[in-house]
């Protein structure tokens, strides 16, 4: 799906890439994510302790913790770690890249009761239960 | 005008490959890391003390002010140089292992040899800025 390699990106999101495909973009979104909150976690709590930074600082803080954001982070951080546990563990034993979509499919099979269970526990106290 | 594919990575012991290594290896690392956090909040009486995000906290960067404001009685015994290497470890795992990652979506789109030099430039420079940063947090 690069820009100029001779692939469109109507094309590119016509690839029937299965599973692995679907992996492959969780994995880049998430791993974006994760630089993208961890960056400005770290900048807001380095301006937080700076006497001029305080509001800013502070004001960073309100748009993570909102619970709307941290579903959103929490998939990102654990999809990317599980899928990234995958990807170390087939990658450190090529012989096991014959099993890459049975390994999919346990991934998912861990992934989705965790992060259905984070997900209720977000949702009820974002909604204050 | 037709642009270049991006240059394959070149067999054998380079730079590339190293990256490649260290991403695997600091995932690794990683899950240490926060194994031995969250093991020592467990030991600390978390499961009495701590709702998940706290917990998520001790997992992700145990640090002494990271954790100041989760109710643990006595975080002083997380007080020490143990736990500061720690943070800075993670920090440094983290913190290149996420860059190089972002570098790598980066030079998925670009073509031009020019200006994924620059890029590389940057991250490392971002990368240098940030560590000091975190470093800086950590230890405050």
């Amino acid at each position: 799906m690069g820009l100029k390699k001779n692939v469109g990106l109507v094309e590119g999101l016509r690839y029937q890439g299965k599973g692995p495909m679907l992996t492959y973009v969780l994995h880049r979104i998430g791993g974006l994510g994760i630089v993208t909150f961890v960056g400005l976690h770290m900048i807001a709590s380095f301006l937080s302790n700076q006497a001029w930074g305080t509001g800013v600082g502070l004001f960073i803080n309100t748009i993570y913790e909102s619970w709307i954001f941290q579903i959103f982070i929490f998939f990102c951080a654990l999809f990317h770690a599980i899928n990234g546990l995958r990807i170390v563990i087939l990658d450190l034993w090529p012989k096991l890249i014959e099993y890459q979509r049975e390994a999919i499919w346990i991934e998912w099979c861990v992934f989705l009761p965790i992060y259905g269970i984070a997900l209720f526990v977000i949702i009820r106290s974002g909604l204050g239960g | 005008m037709k642009a270049k594919p991006r240059m394959a990575p070149q067999k054998g012991f380079n730079f590339d490959y190293l990256m490649w290594l260290f991403t695997r290896l600091s995932a690794l690392a990683m899950y240490l890391i926060a194994i031995v956090g969250v093991t020592a909040a467990l030991l600390m009486s978390a499961r009495q003390n701590m709702s998940v995000a706290d917990l998520m906290r001790w997992a992700f960067m145990p640090n002494p002010n990271h954790v100041a404001n989760t109710s643990v009685a006595d975080i002083e015994v997380w007080k020490g140089i143990f736990w500061n290497v720690m943070g800075i470890l993670m920090l440094f795992f983290a913190g290149a292992h996420g860059l190089h990652g972002l570098l790598n979506v980066l030079e998925d789109y670009i073509s031009r040899t020019w200006v994924r030099n620059l890029l590389r430039g940057l991250v490392f420079l971002v990368w240098v800025l940030m560590s000091a940063i975190g470093v800086y947090v950590i230890l405050l």
